[in-house]
């Protein structure tokens, strides 16, 4: 039902509605909270004291840097590659009739219908049979197997709702393939490109599931942050560090929000 | 425009490669479809697909008891073995984990879905798309680490409890068998918690589509043929938010089923799926197993889409 | 009078639907042009192929003399208005209008001054600036137009361009459309449904049916002389008499039609003149237009549509009435469907 001012909510309904809306969030504040905390050992609430040095610590821990450089390079080079194979897909799939066209639809849904574990231990064992050592490619291919359906997703909402007329008015007016792309299909896209692009990043960032598997030795920053989990060396740092991740991922979704609302 | 033109006066853009290309593919469709779907395929069709079938290949080889090589004949030896009843055990409590789950995040996903889909507008909707939105896409592993800290003992609910006097009920709570714990934070109740709020979002957005797809005129309708708030509630709203619902709890289920991340952190040493999944085809070696085990939440969870199909599920989506 | 557009046993099939089957025309140069038809009868995708929009797949067509099969759309020097204008959402009102122009490459300023003359041409001087989604339907309309005609195209198709506008403005349109061919001179082949606006602008039209071409001629001519029933039915909803009717005067047994204008009704006692049919019914049906009232009789085994000057007379239903024509208004017809 679309909503309507003129009647107001219970007052119960809004009170349990803002209490699951703060049930969502007060754990994320919380981390927040605890990246300032003096106390180095335990969980302990209320933080005894606030501080700021623990972000200065964690700048010095090579560790970090490392894993954070990975988790960077790897979301990039996901990102573009997700970027190509999906805009190529999309373009492919948005109108076209062609047998096999639902099952192909099919295989784009895939990779984040089925739980990571899955696509993890079938990566992983594909990579054994190959006999492909783990590396930094290794994960990539892991990460970029969802980032492509992130991608084609949204290109394939936009592209679908271009009036194909757009095309022919373009062609009629003397553009040829190449020119039309250029001056008509790319703005269109390049909003739902951008965000997906984003999306993929964000998602790429913050992936561990798969990467556990697909990582061998190395560790992306999320895979730093789940070996900190199982074995804490110094637990404020290690929030230092979530509060990082919560910004680098945010900043992007956010983006590709308001990015794709301003199409619709 | 001045007299009539019989011939063109502006000249036609310069002839070239690239333009008898565009020709060429302009002519073709089918040719530049091809173009188009053949990378992506090629990366989804081989690298994904192959894989997953290699998988399935995989659980139907077998483990040689002796030796620990994999013997690659085809036997249905390791399907057995899912039935031992330590096997068995971990499939029990990764279906029973998953359903309270789902039960628990439809009964909160509610209300919230429903204010925002009933009475929020303008300014306060696209607030609440974005309070929903945010948790979601927010590092996961960050979410789990929030409620490490939060279910510690020495962490705020412990805080809040022993504050509120209510320190004995959450003793009382912890003694509990199965379900309790040392401490929240290695317990199954603290696990339940943790997945509720990871997946509370996937509830909450397809509810809401649900709901806001249900036509005022029909309330007015239920309204006008004399049913009171509640009644209209119970037939007329619930029914038509069921597909949301169903399309939620897809997530909610199949994400709880495959996930091993939450019960390794959040929890005690007894195996969900996905820890089985992962610890056999590290340390144990036997891939057959695991696969085997990766089956079951694949064979579950197409029940589950069968059953929501029947539903209409995928029509909220 | 060099032709401008030749249709030579035109074949374009989907699958086992045959959208054009056997069409052969020829549309002169500088001809308001109009393919007429209902829904599905090729007329739409006669006017695609023109366009380049889809290729034959048997048959040949040639634009001013040249083999148009093969060229794509940006390589002919034809323009098209289409159905839903079409307008690039992210331009403004004046870069749609010049994308022709600069695709051609042509320099910035002269791109603009011939934008503008363009708009000037459709009676929207001053709307550069605008975006599409901030104008009117009728008005999206003339942008449409300006943004074809800028680029001096030889042929201009427009793809039942006034289908979305209300009627007011949909005669206005004809109107300018019509005089803005004449000022122009470029030949305009106009497809529409609605056989009342073909009638009034083109100065030839070709009736399509089922994929092909079933008359091709000026209005008057297709009007009062309908070669077959479809066309009879279909152009003015003539009526259609069976092939004993044209016997009775002694005319060679055959399908004639009967404009509902040329009937005469009276009462059924009064005399009918020897020139003249006649026959007795039962008013089924009364509509009253205005000037014209349109009643429906049925009778000796036919229902008969005839249009009479309301002369403030009141017919009623199940009223007893002759009605009565000159045989020379039975217009002889193929006895094709």
């Amino acid at each position: 039902m679309r909503s309507d001012p003129v009647e107001p909510a219970p007052l119960g309904l809004k009170i349990v509605a803002a209490a699951g809306l703060a049930f969502l969030h007060v754990p994320l504040a919380l981390i927040v909270l605890y990246a300032f905390t003096t106390e180095e050992k335990s969980y302990v609430f209320p933080p005894p004291g606030l501080t700021a040095r623990w972000f200065a610590i964690a700048a010095t821990r090579p560790d970090i840097w490392a894993a954070l450089t990975l988790s960077l390079k790897v979301a990039a080079v996901a990102t573009v590659l997700a970027l190509l194979l999906g805009t190529c897909a999309a373009a492919a799939l948005a109108r076209a009739r062609f047998f096999g066209r639902e099952a192909i639809s099919l295989l784009f849904v895939l990779p984040i219908a089925l739980p990571g574990i899955i696509t993890g231990i079938a990566l992983r064992s594909a990579f054994n049979i190959m006999e492909l050592d783990f590396s930094f490619w290794t994960i990539v291919l892991g990460h970029a197997t969802f980032c492509i359906v992130v991608v084609y997703n949204n290109a394939v909402a936009r592209l679908r709702r271009i009036s194909p007329n757009l095309i022919e008015a373009s062609m009629d007016l003397g553009a040829d393939g190449l020119a039309t792309l250029r001056h008509i299909l790319m703005p269109a896209l390049g909003g739902a490109l951008l965000a997906g692009g984003m999306l993929a990043f964000a998602l790429s960032f913050d992936e561990v599931i798969v990467t556990t598997f697909t990582a061998g030795q190395q560790s992306t920053l999320p895979i730093w942050m789940l070996t900190e989990l199982i074995r804490p060396r110094q637990r404020p740092v290690t929030n230092v560090v979530a509060v990082l991740v919560i910004a680098i991922t945010l900043l992007p979704i956010l983006a590709a929000y308001y990015l794709t609302r301003e199409d619709s | 425009m001045t007299a009539p033109v019989l011939a063109p006066t502006l000249a036609e853009p310069p002839d070239g490669v690239l333009r008898r290309l565009s020709d060429n593919l302009y002519l073709h469709p089918s040719l530049l479809l091809g173009l188009l779907l053949v990378p992506p395929l090629l990366w989804l069709g081989i690298v994904y697909v192959g894989s997953l079938l290699a998988l399935l290949i995989q659980s139907f080889y077998s483990v040689d008891e002796f030796s620990g090589m994999v013997r690659r004949e085809f036997t249905l030896a390791t399907y057995g073995e899912l039935l031992r009843p330590a096997n068995l055990d971990i499939i029990v409590r990764s279906v029973l984990m998953a359903a309270a789950v789902t039960a628990a995040a439809t009964v909160i996903a509610f209300p919230i879905a429903y204010y925002a889909a009933r009475y929020a507008t303008g300014a306060m909707k696209a607030f609440y798309y974005v309070a929903v939105m945010m948790p979601l896409w927010s590092s996961y592993l960050v979410k789990i680490y929030a409620w490490k800290l939060i279910l510690a003992k020495e962490g705020i609910i412990t805080w809040l409890a022993t504050r509120t006097g209510l320190g004995p009920v959450l003793d009382f709570v912890l003694a509990i068998p199965v379900i309790g714990g040392p401490s929240l934070s290695i317990s199954f109740l603290g696990m339940f918690v943790v997945f509720v709020y990871v997946w509370l979002p996937y509830m909450i957005l397809p509810v809401q589509a649900a709901l806001e797809r249900v036509p005022r005129s029909m309330i007015d309708a239920s309204a006008d043929l004399g049913a009171a708030p509640a009644p209209t509630f119970r037939h007329i709203v619930l029914p038509l938010a069921m597909p949301g619902i169903a399309a939620g709890s897809i997530f909610t289920f199949s994400l709880t089923l495959g996930d091993y991340i939450i019960p390794q952190i959040i929890g005690n040493s007894s195996f969900f799926i996905g820890q089985a999944v992962y610890a056999q085809q590290g340390t144990a070696g036997n891939i057959p197993l695991a696969a085997a085990f990766t089956v079951v939440p694949i064979i579950i969870m197409g029940a589950y889409l069968w059953a929501a199909k029947r539903l209409g599920a995928f029509d909220a989506l | 009078m060099p032709v401008a557009v030749r249709f030579t046993d035109v074949h374009r099939h989907f699958g086992t639907v045959r959208a054009v089957d056997g069409v052969t025309l020829d549309i002169a140069e500088g001809e308001f042009f109009a393919m007429l038809g209902p829904s599905g009868s090729g007329k739409t995708t006669c006017l695609r192929l023109i366009g380049g929009f889809e290729q034959p797949d048997r048959g040949g067509i040639e634009i001013f003399g040249r083999h148009a099969e093969g060229l794509p759309p940006y390589r002919r020097n034809v323009n098209t208005v289409f159905q839903d204008y079409a307008l690039f959402p992210h331009m403004t009102v004046g870069e749609n209008v010049a994308y022709g122009l600069m695709i051609r490459k042509q320099p910035r300023p002269m791109r603009e001054a011939r934008a503008s003359e363009a708009l000037a041409l459709v009676k929207l001087s001053g709307f550069e600036s605008r975006y599409p989604r901030q104008l009117s339907g009728g008005q999206r309309q003339r942008v449409a137009l300006a943004r074809a005609l800028v680029n001096e195209p030889r042929v201009l198709l427009l793809d039942e361009p006034l289908g979305a506008l209300d009627l007011k403005l949909r005669e206005e349109m004809q109107e300018e459309l019509k005089s803005l061919q004449r000022k122009l001179g470029i030949t305009f082949v106009f497809v529409t449904h609605d056989q009342g606006e073909a009638l009034a602008m083109a100065d030839r039209l070709a009736i399509f049916h089922a994929g092909r071409v079933v008359q091709i001629g000026a209005p008057a001519e297709v009007y009062e002389r309908p070669r077959t029933r479809f066309v009879a039915d279909f152009v003015g909803s003539a009526n259609v008499l069976p092939p004993e009717f044209a016997a009775q005067t002694g005319a060679a047994a055959g399908w004639t039609s009967l404009r509902p204008e040329k009937i005469r009704a009276t009462v059924p006692e009064q005399d009918f003149r020897n020139d003249e049919t006649s026959l007795i019914g039962t008013i089924a049906n009364v509509h009253y237009q205005g000037a014209l009232t349109r009643i429906t009789v049925a009778g000796e085994g036919l229902t008969l549509r005839a249009a009479v000057p309301s002369d403030g007379r009141t017919f009623a239903i199940g009223e007893r009435i002759r009605l009565s024509w000159p045989a020379s208004a039975m217009q002889p017809m193929d006895d094709d469907p």
